[in-house]
């Protein structure tokens, strides 16, 4: 329950700690840094910057889950705004571009809130739905094609620095902080976990569950957005075929690690983050090893395997039930 | 006017009207895969314009990426009994029978940009398509002799894993650099084709290979896996095009704009334009009864920076990449 130091986050961080021993060893110079044009420039930073997209994802995915939900739309919805702030920013001023592309995810997390919410289809239907239509959207924005833009101030917001920390890395620290503020420093979080827990009780009780789920899903389409538009603004591109693809099962992998229940009833936006930082670091591990890209995925889920098996509580008990087991047999 | 003069002034004015339309050509039907990709759709574009340059009427169906729709519209063609029909098939197995209806109705069918399993060669007239195992070797060949004797660590960004073009690109160049003892590929990973995930795995090459700086040439599968890997070089206060040399594959419009910035060295063009050669051969065919030969192969040329770039660009960049 807490915000910031989380009780429970022990085998996460240890996690953490592994594969980055790891990735010391199969590249000696990881923990190298340096400044490059004003900015910290180290394979530590590279992990942070493309960590960004699916950190400030699973922002709002562990909130979705938090209520027993999910969001399938989220990669789908970082098209559509990369989409509209390439397609805007050449010719109209930062201001307006953030506001178009944000706006979007905006209607498109109302939409799903809606269909959940007030229309109450399975979540993974109703966002199934986005999942798909969104990149024909942002398709049809882009004409198929890759829309690039020259505009300064976009670019910024994916390559630029502040105090040698890239842009995108300081957006999505002042997301997870705004974010626990808001939910942690009310009782919204206490809520929005009672909604997972038991909707029916909790509504009982006079919490309200449908402005809550509504919300979830509005939070999650506009951290999506801003993703969108740190993808876009990173290749100085819109590329609606493969912006964001399959992220969405990256945000649900990173909230999973984080430790958060599928099943809804409590969260945790510090773990979720995390764990989206390890999965990147062990991207990053991959792409520096040298392997034979083949590998890449096996590597991945051999990883994400023993992760999850180190959070699990049963499987710290079964050698326990083994032994139970073969005294019984005896 | 009496109903026989207004009855004979329109048969004339029919005959008039229907006389050069008969004169003009061929009706080729075309069924295109969909918009999947910008070269898709630079293909489209160019069909199009290949075809009015001949005085052809080509239809274009979209199939969406949906092999029923292909087969629809291949039977619509057949029934509106059009002389050829063009084909970019989405999958390679499952065109038997649509393609026999077409052998009956004695419609020849040309491929394009991809080919069919085996089994269906006799019920097409010719494939035109592009040897990706050659485009490969045509990069090799440039990097390897703009090298020269100097050593050279070359690292690699690979299309997808598993994607056909991607195993022969790569066969092809490692075919080419194979006879140069001093040409190494140091460094090889998947970039996907697309430009972010281009740009992220350079990053990783740049900081395993001491900054960069051990690095000669940078080799691409396809050109937006360059312009990633280009910004990546930058960022990481490289001089792509000078410290680095870069070669890759599909001759887009942004790699024109890279290389006439002098960032980009050499692109091999995978062309879009398959339905040029396709209408020539359906032309002597029906002219002349020539059969063209199973498989024609476009051609895989090389741009560099003495090409002027900016120029192709501007030609470029309205065809819909």
């Amino acid at each position: 329950m807490t915000a910031l130091l989380p009780r429970r986050g022990l085998a996460q961080i240890l996690a953490l700690i592994v594969i980055l021993a790891v990735d010391r060893v199969v590249s000696p110079q990881f923990f190298d840094l340096r400044l490059q044009d004003g900015r910290l420039f180290g394979s530590l930073i590279d992990v942070l910057n493309r960590g960004t997209p699916v950190a400030l994802l699973s922002l709002g995915m562990v909130l979705v889950i938090a209520t027993r939900g999910i969001d399938l739309s989220v990669g789908a919805i970082m098209a559509i705004s990369g989409a509209i702030a390439a397609s805007l920013a050449d010719s109209h001023g930062l201001p307006v571009v953030l506001a178009a592309a944000l706006g979007a995810g905006l209607v498109c997390g109302l939409w799903n809130g809606f269909l959940v919410a007030v229309l109450g289809m399975q979540p993974i239907v109703a966002t199934l739905i986005l999942m798909v239509a969104g990149r024909g959207i942002a398709q049809l924005i882009t004409e198929g094609r890759i829309v690039t833009f020259s505009s300064p101030d976009l670019v910024w917001l994916g390559n630029g620095a502040i105090l040698g920390l890239p842009v995108p890395v300081a957006i999505a620290l002042g997301m997870l902080i705004l974010t626990g503020a808001v939910v942690r420093g009310s009782a919204l979080g206490l809520l929005i976990e009672a909604t997972g827990g038991n909707a029916r009780a909790s509504e009982l009780a006079g919490v309200g569950t449908r402005a809550m789920i509504l919300s979830v899903y509005v939070w999650c389409g506009v951290c999506a957005a801003l993703a969108g538009v740190i993808a876009a603004a990173d290749i100085m591109g819109a590329d609606a075929n493969n912006a964001g693809l399959w992220l969405e099962l990256d945000a649900i992998l990173a909230v999973v690690i984080g430790g958060t229940s599928l099943f809804g009833g409590r969260f945790s936006l510090v773990l979720a983050v995390l764990g989206a930082l390890i999965i990147q670091t062990m991207n990053t591990g991959i792409l520096l090893s040298g392997y034979p890209p083949e590998f890449n995925l096996l590597v991945k889920a051999v990883v994400v395997l023993a992760v999850l098996l180190l959070q699990s509580p049963k499987f710290s008990g079964l050698a326990g039930i083994a032994a139970r087991l073969r005294r019984t047999k005896a | 006017m009496t109903p026989k003069a207004l009855f004979a002034a329109t048969a004339t004015a029919a005959l008039l009207l229907a006389l050069p339309a008969k004169a003009a050509d061929l009706t080729i039907g075309f069924s295109q895969i969909g918009s999947e990709s910008g070269w898709r759709a630079a293909e489209t574009s160019v069909s199009k314009q290949e075809a009015t340059k001949r005085k052809v009427n080509l239809k274009i169906a979209d199939a969406q990426q949906k092999q029923e729709n292909q087969i629809k519209a291949i039977r619509s063609f057949i029934a509106q009994n059009v002389d050829a029909i063009f084909l970019a098939p989405v999958v390679s197995t499952g065109w038997d029978s649509v393609l026999k209806e077409a052998k009956e109705a004695k419609i020849p069918v040309v491929l394009l940009d991809r080919d069919i399993d085996p089994s269906g060669k006799e019920l097409y007239l010719t494939a035109v398509t592009s040897d990706s195992v050659h485009e490969g070797e045509v990069a090799g060949d440039w990097l390897a002799k703009t090298v020269g004797n100097k050593a050279c660590s070359i690292v690699e960004l690979q299309g997808t894993v598993g994607a056909s073009v991607a195993a022969n690109r790569k066969k092809g160049f490692d075919t080419a650099i194979a006879k140069h003892a001093n040409l190494k590929v140091v460094r090889s990973q998947t970039g996907d084709f697309t430009r972010a995930k281009g740009k992220e795995v350079m990053e990783s090459f740049i900081k395993a290979e001491g900054g960069g700086k051990s690095i000669c040439a940078v080799y691409a599968h396809n050109d937006d896996m360059m312009v990633g890997a280009i910004q990546a070089m930058k960022e990481a206060g490289l001089k792509p095009g000078k410290d680095i040399l870069t070669v890759s594959i599909d001759a887009v419009p942004d790699i024109f704009k890279a290389m006439a910035a002098g960032e980009a060295n050499a692109t091999v063009e995978l062309t879009p334009n398959m339905a040029g050669p396709a209408l020539d051969a359906i032309a002597a065919f029906k002219d002349k009864g020539t059969v063209p030969p199973k498989w024609i192969q476009t051609e895989s040329k090389l741009y560099t920076a003495a090409d002027d770039p900016q120029k192709i660009y501007d030609s470029k960049k309205g065809l819909g990449y």
